[in-house]
């Protein structure tokens, strides 16, 4: 029987994984090796990027630890909360249903949207919550203090996506067998000791699909810094993928920052294949 | 008898002549029937008036347009699109863009060759890099009536080396807004010399504004049981932050007695952003962060707009908008600004010499403003030509000025007669003279600065906005700050091109220097 047919039926995948996977990365990279920008055009320049990139350009390195910190804090957070909420409404609780939906209210929003209402809660002297907080004589200066500023970036993200990690980790419980648990229940278990030794455990392999799953995400973290703070005061909140747009859509620098947009995504997936595996050592020892 | 009814058919006709030209609805005529925008005016004779374009036949033919986001220009473009329309029988598309993508939405096609759009709107500053895809204004628009009526600043502004390659649809300079009701108020005049021993009064330097702008913040000074401010200012990194920073910059860094440059020393380039001049106005930017209102580091200028439009702050000075936002008839402190020139310095700086000049110095800023052309690939080009300029027609022009919102302000040498806002805005006769003055002596300077246009602009502006922020974040003092501007903008000019930056800053070198 002759299957070369088969190879036809692979074309229309290949096709679309070519056009949207593979061709976006070959111009990225052969951007990255131009100069195009308003006044030149897609012209050869070698590594010319490069070089500047990582011998003269100490603002898109600050920008990438800055966000290392806010994409390690933000997704450790939304893992703490959304494991607590996923526990509370697994068990058998009133309004179980109503309290599902409502943790889930948040994702299901436009971040955009919801940027632009958290900067009105958090606006220094329109917003309702230095109003609230004046009443006891404080007026914390949300977005235009360096360090605040980034936690006002941290709350506004930990409280759109902690639903996700929710949502996963519900899932991941739902779906977990209940032999341990009775035997932890025969042998006299504690609630905690249940949840150190029982829950947790069986709970790593979706853990770490969920903590990846949302690195991944947050470290793609952009309309929440673009909405609310415009990377200030200063540059203290501005992000790598922040940078990369300045660069890129604002002063047109388009070779520069696909030299950036490549390196950035060469640095993720390394960084991300080591807490990946990094996870596994530490959360499936046995 | 025939001598009584003389006399009476004379003041009859006074009467009416006097109605004719004071009340809005005097000037109903046909065209105000239909498009009740300008019912104020009615249609005004021109090249490019209603009459005139009514004449014209496009249907079956498409003008597409890319805007900005409604309200602010975005839509007087579409309500001109609509009216255009109506009247030609055209079709018009009108895409609305936010400000940010406008250059990016104009140039990504530009570069690929392509004209998905017939009408850009972008900013002024994009002459240098977009003109090589705009068509250059044709003659016959040039010697239209409506254009005859354009400030030479503007003109200017639009054109590059003499080509006129944007069409003036907005005029924009920045310059100082004040609260009269305070500045002007005896008892408040007399409580400032109690307590601080010195006048109060339309500061004329930098460091008046300053003094005055921290005596009046933090306390109900209006008596309306909220706290009120001293300075509303555009502060925020990236949104048009460094427009406000060359405003306080030129009183202490652009030299009548020195030509040849503001932002670079022309001759061999070098970036002038750090020398004692910039330092000295960035200082006192940083000083200002201590006399905004609560979150004023992260103002736009949407948020200056609303501060002192709404009665927050007793100072603010950039873009129009919030003057005319302030004195529309909602505002609840309508006939209680006042317009003045930007505040001077009582020293300037002396690039030749190396030295500060201990003299008063005062220069304005013609700062760039909403811009639009035509795509030299557009193949609706005299449609497209047509569309513009009736859309500042005198009728349009006059309709917008009055529209806080619409991002339109004066560039036309008619709109600096008084008499046009006293009668068709409502404005105080002081009010109105003043804020034309205020217009008209800026056209008549000679120590002006027009913004930056060489290519690239945005890498330029880009690196003071970010150097600025720091300093007004604390991250950096002002010296350290506008250091690292001046290292950026040396390696902007390196990977564009010595000559080519040096070229292009010619041009705008020639308007400073009444060259041109």
């Amino acid at each position: 029987m002759n299957f070369k047919h088969k190879y036809v039926f692979l074309f229309p995948g290949l096709f679309v994984l070519i056009g949207i996977l593979i061709f976006p990365i070959i111009f990225v990279v052969r951007l990255s090796l131009s100069g195009w920008n308003s006044y030149n055009g897609l012209n050869f320049i070698g590594l010319e990027n490069y070089i500047r990139l990582f011998t003269d350009d100490p603002r898109f390195w600050q920008s990438f630890f800055r966000l290392s910190f806010l994409s390690v804090t933000t997704v450790v957070l939304q893992y703490v909360i959304g494991f607590a909420l996923a526990h509370m409404v697994w068990k058998d609780i009133k309004f179980q249903r109503f309290f599902r939906v409502l943790f889930l209210i948040p994702m299901m929003t436009t971040p955009v949207i919801m940027t632009v209402i958290w900067r009105t809660f958090f606006h220094e002297s329109l917003g309702p919550v230095n109003d609230i907080l004046s009443n006891f004589g404080m007026s914390p200066k949300w977005l235009t203090d360096p360090t605040l500023a980034k936690i006002t970036v941290i709350i506004v993200e930990v409280w759109q996506w902690t639903p996700f990690m929710f949502l996963l980790l519900l899932a991941g419980l739902l779906s977990l067998p209940k032999e341990p648990f009775l035997a932890a229940a025969i042998d006299g278990a504690s609630p905690v000791r249940k949840f150190i030794y029982v829950t947790f455990p069986l709970m790593a392999p979706i853990s770490i699909g969920a903590i990846i799953i949302r690195l991944i995400e947050a470290s793609k973290i952009m309309d929440t810094v673009y909405v609310l703070t415009s990377g200030g005061p200063g540059t203290s909140t501005e992000t790598s993928s922040f940078y990369i747009f300045i660069k890129g859509l604002r002063e047109f620098q388009m070779g520069y920052a696909a030299s950036m947009s490549f390196t950035y995504l060469i640095i993720m997936i390394i960084s991300l294949t080591f807490i990946a595996k990094g996870l596994t050592k530490l959360l499936l020892k046995d | 008898m025939g001598e009584k009814m003389k006399i009476t058919k004379t003041c009859l006709s006074a009467i009416i002549s006097g109605v004719l030209i004071f009340s809005p609805m005097a000037y109903a005529d046909k065209w105000s029937d239909q498009f009740p925008h300008i019912k104020a005016t009615g249609d005004i004779p021109g090249d490019c008036s209603y009459e005139e374009m009514s004449k014209k036949n496009y249907k079956g033919k498409t003008l597409k347009i890319n805007t900005h986001a409604v309200p602010v220009i975005g839509q007087p473009t579409a309500l001109h699109a609509e009216q255009f329309a109506k009247l030609t029988g055209a079709k018009v598309d009108v895409t609305h863009t936010p400000a940010g993508d406008l250059y990016a939405k104009a140039m990504v096609p530009f570069k690929a060759g392509q004209a998905p759009y017939d009408i850009v709107f972008g900013f002024s500053n994009f002459i240098n890099d977009w003109r090589q895809y705009l068509a250059p204004v044709p003659k016959k628009y040039m010697n239209s009536t409506e254009m005859k009526d354009v400030t030479k600043s503007h003109v200017g502004v639009s054109s590059w080396d003499g080509t006129m390659y944007q069409y003036p649809v907005d005029g924009d300079r920045h310059y100082l807004k004040y609260r009269k009701d305070v500045i002007d108020n005896p008892e408040m005049q007399k409580k400032y010399k109690a307590d601080t021993g010195k006048t109060l009064r339309v500061p004329t330097t930098w460091k008046e504004y300053g003094e005055m702008a921290k005596y009046f913040n933090g306390w109900d000074w209006d008596g309306d049981g909220e706290k009120e401010y001293g300075s509303a200012e555009v502060m925020k990194k990236d949104d048009l932050m460094f427009a406000a920073f060359f405003s306080r910059s030129v009183a202490y860094a652009k030299n009548p007695r020195t030509p040849g440059g503001f932002f670079f020393d022309l001759e061999t380039m070098k970036p002038n952003i750090n020398n004692p001049g910039f330092v000295e106005a960035l200082g006192d930017w940083v000083e200002a962060t201590k006399y905004v209102p609560p979150g004023g580091i992260n103002f736009g200028l949407g948020d200056e707009i609303g501060s002192f439009g709404g009665g927050q702050t007793l100072f603010s000075f950039s873009w129009d908008d919030a003057f005319i936002a302030a004195m529309q008839d909602d505002s609840p402190i309508k006939n209680k600004v006042g317009a003045a020139p930007l505040p001077g310095a009582d020293k300037v700086w002396n690039r030749v010499s190396g030295k500060w000049e201990n003299q008063y110095n005062q220069a304005p800023y013609i700062v760039w403003g909403w811009a639009v052309g035509v795509a030299k690939k557009s193949k609706v080009q005299e449609m497209a030509f047509d569309y513009l300029c009736f859309f500042s027609n005198g009728a349009n022009h006059q309709a917008d000025l009055a529209i806080g919102n619409f991002g339109v302000n004066p560039f036309k040498n008619s709109d600096f007669d008084p008499q046009l806002y006293i009668n068709t805005m409502g404005w105080d006769a002081d009010i109105a003279n003043s804020y034309t003055k205020t217009l008209n002596d800026m056209e008549k300077s000679k120590n002006r600065v027009f913004p930056l246009r060489v290519r690239g602009v945005f890498e330029f502006t880009s690196a003071v906005a970010t150097g600025t922020s720091k300093a007004l974040a604390g991250q950096l003092s002002p010296q350290e700050a506008l250091d690292e501007v001046a290292k950026e903008w040396e390696a902007i000019v390196n990977r564009v091109g010595k000559k080519n930056v040096q070229e292009d800053y010619a041009v705008g070198v020639k308007m400073e220097d009444n060259k041109l």
